[in-house]
């Protein structure tokens, strides 16, 4: 569902615009990068197939029936920056062509139903592949679980952005049974039909899919009456500036989420503690064990004011997670760098 | 989820409100609906100014009435939600014939309501009186990267033809006695999916050919550019800026 | 026409061609087309006969050969040149029709080639009156029945001024009115024409010369109305003349 305006608060919807654009700017070189001249059209193409499919009906039962999304089919189809811009284009124009989601709220509907979807289904998708093994059916069950858990988790990220900005106090817990309850469902329909329509595109031309590049079939050469393999093309370059832009933006964006929108989030107790108080659980509750610590309790210790201690335990926070995070993806990274060498591959393949 | 949205809301016309630069008539409406979205939700008031206000712009623009009315249809799942508000919301609780409704959730209800509709009206009136591609110009014009227009303009000029062609696949299955009943189905439907998706790239790319065939090295030709004088962006920004008047009175009273 | 002081439009010369896949396309194309001719470009399916239109404006290249418009040589030197005088109009309409009006469309091609302002509305409405669709120019593409976008087509090429005009496949899925309007609108430029075409009394109504590809090279150049008589000819390349017609009883237009 498109959200209108006034859902959420102006401050939010101001940051989520910022967050759109930003993300909407890397896409573009990503996508320039990807497809080069042919950006415009293929990618222009690809979104007018992204707006004609949501509109596909899937017969559940008895009348009712489901629409695709998309945003996991477009990142497995044709990469994930060409996706978010394809989801993004097709959300921006039925906002201003179609009124269709609030002018206020493109942030926010961009962010949620385009950027969230596609890469949350693009990073499963690719954790996915790398562990399967290298046949078309991986494929297809990667898909499966990527689309399976983009709406859902478009169903958090819509919680979050209200939990922060929303204009009515709505217990969050309720906020997000509702909403992921009904999503993951939705998300089981969305990842039949990605799979199904994956699989088929996979199976007629497997060039065409971004996701399945990999599965490419390695060309065989006749020397002295042998077959060998042919080398590998070499890969595509992947600027390491764009990673880095795109690392940076995300961090910016974690700091300011977590330290300048956390300052509007209110001070009550969240609903669990609530409840807590409530039933008077809380009364037996222990201190925990690291309750003494200078960020306990969400706050800077011997900063006052709660929002802004909060904010900037926020942003401590981000900040310890995501050193924490890439000393360990790094580490990763390098191991498996070792194992996939090509040299090793090919003499086992020969 | 955006399906069946696909109604143009443009309607012809020479009104005054026609002839004002897309630009203007875009940066005035996203201006409104960021003042009406910064109103306290207390000043029932501010957001009575506001319809009358719209309904200005629509008398002038001859817009009727009843074509508006029916486009704001399309808020009826969150018309659904706000209708739920008063029941799930904390709070202090009311007795409203005989019900228990929370204070803060009627408040959030009216909120979102009334600044949801003014903001779908908003909408359908730049729609209505802002052609296709005139939208398209303006967008550039105000900034959007010449790119993502482009990628929009693809986009909206081959909608058309690829929804066509979805609706010739399906009568073909239908002509052969196919009938999509329930999920078991979907395989089908997947298919025909997919074979979209390859015939719409495939499209693409012949595009691109016919592209390169006329000329074009990457950036596209400018062909058209919009100006607006100073006059015609007064008259634009009248609107947002009697709602700014409004707003701020909304605020301090 | 003084053919020893103009040079051909198009002279294509020892043309051979293979798709990466391995299918080889062309083993040797050799014609030339002199300038105000207009030319048939006859053959069977597969014969090659689009993979020798994509080489004439350099979208395909890389094989042996060489091709030549006006005296320049297709090539990354002069690639924005050869594609102003190469005018390609391709089978689907929609493909080439890719901007929001007509207007836009037939702008695209002398835009691109840096014409601005007062020039560039002049060149369009030109390019547009010359194809009868003047009164179209706000209208998007899909308003417009086939027939009118095809002429539309013609119109986004016209604009550019080619020297050659290079269409594929022109009458297909027209009916008998708008085939005979293109054919008017042909007959009435003065650029020079390459057809490629499986409507053959159309290629006998407007074609004084045709080419025969077969198998990847010219196996016949002559006056149509002596290859559209040569049985023996015909039959060699799968080339068949629609039911009860005779090119014997048809007298040549100009």
């Amino acid at each position: 569902m498109h959200v209108p305006d006034g859902f959420i608060n102006a401050p939010v919807s101001a940051v989520t615009g910022v967050v759109a654009a930003g993300a909407i700017a890397v896409s573009l070189r990503g996508a320039r990068r990807e497809l080069d001249e042919r950006t415009a059209p293929l990618a222009g193409l690809v979104a007018a197939f992204i707006f004609a499919v949501q509109m596909l009906n899937f017969p559940v039962a008895a009348g009712t029936s489901g629409h695709l999304l998309g945003g996991a089919l477009a990142a497995i189809l044709v990469g994930p920056f060409t996706g978010v811009l394809c989801v993004s284009v097709v959300l921006l124009m039925q906002g201003v062509l179609f009124a269709d989601g609030g002018l206020t709220a493109l942030g926010v509907n961009i962010t949620d139903m385009a950027i969230v979807t596609t890469v949350v289904s693009y990073a499963v998708f690719r954790g996915l592949l790398a562990l399967l093994p290298r046949k078309r059916r991986s494929v297809t069950v990667a898909s499966f679980v990527a689309a399976l858990v983009s709406v859902p988790a478009a169903a958090v990220a819509f919680t979050l952005m209200y939990a922060v900005g929303g204009t009515t106090d709505i217990s969050i817990g309720k906020v997000a049974t509702a909403m992921i309850g009904v999503h993951v469902l939705i998300g089981l329909g969305e990842a039949v039909i990605t799979a199904l329509t994956v699989g088929a595109v996979v199976a007629v031309r497997p060039d065409l899919v971004h996701g399945a590049r990999g599965l490419r079939q390695r060309l065989r050469l006749r020397v002295n009456g042998e077959l060998v393999d042919a080398p590998a093309p070499a890969a595509p370059v992947a600027a390491r500036a764009s990673r880095r832009t795109l690392w940076l933006t995300g961090l910016v964006t974690s700091l300011v989420l977590a330290g300048f929108v956390s300052f509007y989030a209110s001070a009550n107790p969240d609903g669990l503690e609530k409840v807590a108080h409530d039933q008077g659980i809380d009364k037996k509750a222990g201190k925990h064990a690291s309750s003494d610590s200078p960020l306990a309790h969400y706050g800077v210790k011997d900063v006052s004011d709660a929002r802004l201690s909060g904010g900037l335990a926020g942003v401590i926070g981000v900040g310890v997670t995501v050193v924490a995070g890439s000393t360990v993806f790094w580490a990763v990274r390098r191991r498996r760098g070792t194992d996939v060498s090509p040299a090793s591959t090919a003499s086992t393949g020969a | 989820m955006g399906a069946g949205h696909a109604h143009r809301l443009y309607r012809h016309g020479h009104s005054p409100v026609h002839a004002l630069p897309p630009h203007t008539k875009l940066a005035a409406a996203f201006a409104f609906v960021v003042v009406v979205v910064s109103t306290p939700r207390e000043a029932m008031w501010a957001f009575a100014v506001y319809a009358v206000l719209l309904a200005l712009v629509a008398r002038r623009a001859r817009v009727p009435a009843g074509f508006l009315l029916k486009r704001l249809l399309i808020e009826v799942p969150f018309v659904a939600f706000a209708v739920l508000m008063p029941f799930v919301a904390e709070g202090e609780r009311v007795q409203v014939l005989g019900l228990s409704l929370s204070v803060n959730g009627l408040w959030g209800a009216w909120n979102v309501l009334a600044k949801g509709t003014l903001g779908v009206a908003a909408s359908v009136l730049l729609a209505a009186t802002t052609e296709l591609r005139e939208l398209l110009l303006g967008l550039q014009r105000l900034k959007l990267p010449p790119l993502l227009v482009q990628i929009a303009s693809f986009m909206i000029r081959y909608g058309d033809v690829i929804t066509d062609e979805m609706r010739r696949m399906r009568i073909a299955r239908e002509s052969r006695g196919f009938e999509a009943r329930g999920v078991r189905h979907w395989g089908v439907l997947a298919k025909s999916a997919g074979a979209l998706f390859i015939r719409s790239y495939e499209r693409g790319e012949r595009v691109h050919l016919a592209m390169v065939s006329r000329g074009y090295a990457g950036s596209m030709p400018v062909i058209d550019e919009v100006t607006a004088s100073r006059a015609e962006w007064r008259h634009a920004l009248t609107l947002p800026c009697a709602a700014l008047v409004v707003c701020l009175l909304g605020w301090i009273l | 026409m003084d053919p020893v002081t103009t040079p051909a439009s198009l002279e294509v010369s020892g043309l051979a061609f293979a798709y990466p896949d391995g299918h080889q396309a062309l083993f040797g194309v050799d014609f030339s087309v002199a300038r105000g001719e207009r030319v048939a470009l006859l053959g069977p399916n597969g014969a090659g006969k689009t993979t020798l239109v994509l080489h004439l404006n350099g979208i395909l290249g890389g094989g042996t050969g060489t091709v030549t418009v006006a005296g320049m040589p297709v090539g990354k030197r002069h690639m924005a040149e050869i594609r102003q005088k190469v005018g390609i109009v391709f089978q689907d309409p929609d493909d080439q029709l890719f901007m929001p009006t007509v207007r836009e469309d037939v702008a695209f091609g002398p835009a691109a080639a840096g014409i601005r302002g007062a020039a560039l509305e002049e060149r369009v409405r030109t390019a547009l009156d010359r194809v009868g669709m003047g009164d179209f120019a706000d209208r998007p593409p899909h308003h417009l029945s086939f027939g009118q976008r095809r002429r539309v087509a013609v119109a986004t090429v016209l604009a550019m001024e080619p020297e050659i005009l290079v269409l594929d496949e022109p009458s297909s899925n027209l009916d008998p009115a708008s085939r005979r309007e293109l054919a008017d609108i042909l007959r009435s430029l003065d650029v020079t024409v390459l057809m490629v075409t499986h409507d053959l009394p159309y290629a006998l109504e407007l074609c004084p010369r045709s080419l025969v590809l077969s198998e990847g090279v010219i196996a016949a150049d002559g006056p149509t109305g002596e290859l559209l008589s040569d049985d023996a000819l015909m039959r060699a390349h799968r080339l068949e003349l629609p039911f009860g017609f005779d090119p014997r009883s048809v007298t040549m237009g100009a």
